[in-house]
């Protein structure tokens, strides 16, 4: 009969659990993410030289990791879900990166 | 037994929980998640490979239009917001606030589909079609695929509004605005990855 209390307990706490950011630290986020997109696009109208396309990753890549770790909640889950959502996302970019090794897509563009 | 009731009323109540503890659900949407990553990358890099192959038709550079495509993509970066919004008002259990959040989303979502379809009807009278040259086929299945995962959501979130209203939705309903709220989530990183590297790295 303990135990079922214990369950119960448990159940309670999870549903008053609200893990993420509060709604004015979200807006935050997107208004960052709002800021980034602006900075992404200035390279289409300024010249950046030799930083062009470093500039184009680092913000892809800092965009995507701010949607998922805080909109997505992952900064906050479980890390099981974090390995299950990286693990596809790596094998994807290994898989590919591989395909397009195949067509010496690197060696053209480099 | 009086055990076993209560954990299968729990587990009616908000959906199976799995040996770890976590809701079976959301692990099975990000697994889901992880693999629409091998779908949305093979299509990616399918389009590096071909953006260059243009034996006919306008070239990349020539038909796109960045300040269009940057409103778009702000368009769909903002129902991200308002999506993670209802789903902390539907975790505050405000029902008001998270129909409306769910709404605006959803209209975020359909201005972003609309933009979808204005720029390929542009891009079409401009002289690409699906079968133009292999840079207008992966464009098209790449960007056409994304347009029907947003369309997909926005079914999602209209249904779930409506299934809301007449108090329909089983289970915990927390938990349902979170899951969809991952699936849209993820449509909007996807577009962040193919705005970069389909719109903004030149061919």
């Amino acid at each position: 009969m303990s135990t079922a209390t214990e369950h119960i307990e448990h159940t309670e706490g999870h549903e008053a659990e609200h893990h993420g950011l509060s709604d004015k630290q979200y807006i935050y986020v997107a208004l960052i993410l709002a800021a980034l997109t602006a900075i992404e696009v200035s390279t289409y109208y300024v010249d950046f030289g030799p930083f062009f396309m470093p500039t184009l990753f680092i913000l892809m890549t800092v965009k995507f990791v701010t949607v998922v770790s805080y909109f997505m909640h992952l900064k906050f889950d479980n890390k099981l879900f974090t390995y299950l959502f990286y693990s596809g996302l790596l094998l994807a970019i290994a898989v590919y990166c591989g395909f397009l090794a195949t067509f010496k897509f690197f060696l053209q563009k480099g | 037994m009086a055990e076993t009731a209560i954990s299968h009323a729990h587990d009616a109540g908000h959906g199976a929980h799995s040996s770890t503890g976590l809701s079976n659900n959301k692990l099975g949407m990000w697994m889901f998640l992880g693999s629409e990553c091998l779908l949305f990358g093979g299509l990616i890099s399918t389009y590096m490979l071909y953006k260059g192959r243009v034996n006919s038709g306008p070239q990349p550079n020539n038909i796109f239009d960045i300040p269009f495509t940057s409103v778009s993509s702000f368009v769909l970066l903002m129902s991200s917001l308002t999506m993670v919004l209802a789903v902390s008002s539907a975790q505050r259990k405000d029902e008001r606030n998270m129909n409306l959040w769910l709404i605006v989303t959803a209209l975020l979502g359909a201005t972003f589909v609309g933009g979808q379809v204005y720029e390929f009807t542009s891009f079409y009278r401009e002289g690409l079609g699906f079968t133009t040259s292999l840079f207008g086929s992966s464009f098209y299945t790449l960007t056409g695929f994304h347009g029907v995962h947003v369309s997909v959501g926005i079914i999602m979130l209209m249904a779930l509004v409506g299934m809301n209203r007449n108090n329909r939705i089983p289970g915990d309903r927390a938990e349902v605005v979170e899951l969809i709220g991952l699936y849209w989530h993820f449509v909007d990183i996807v577009w962040i990855v193919i705005f970069t590297l389909v719109y903004l790295i030149p061919s």
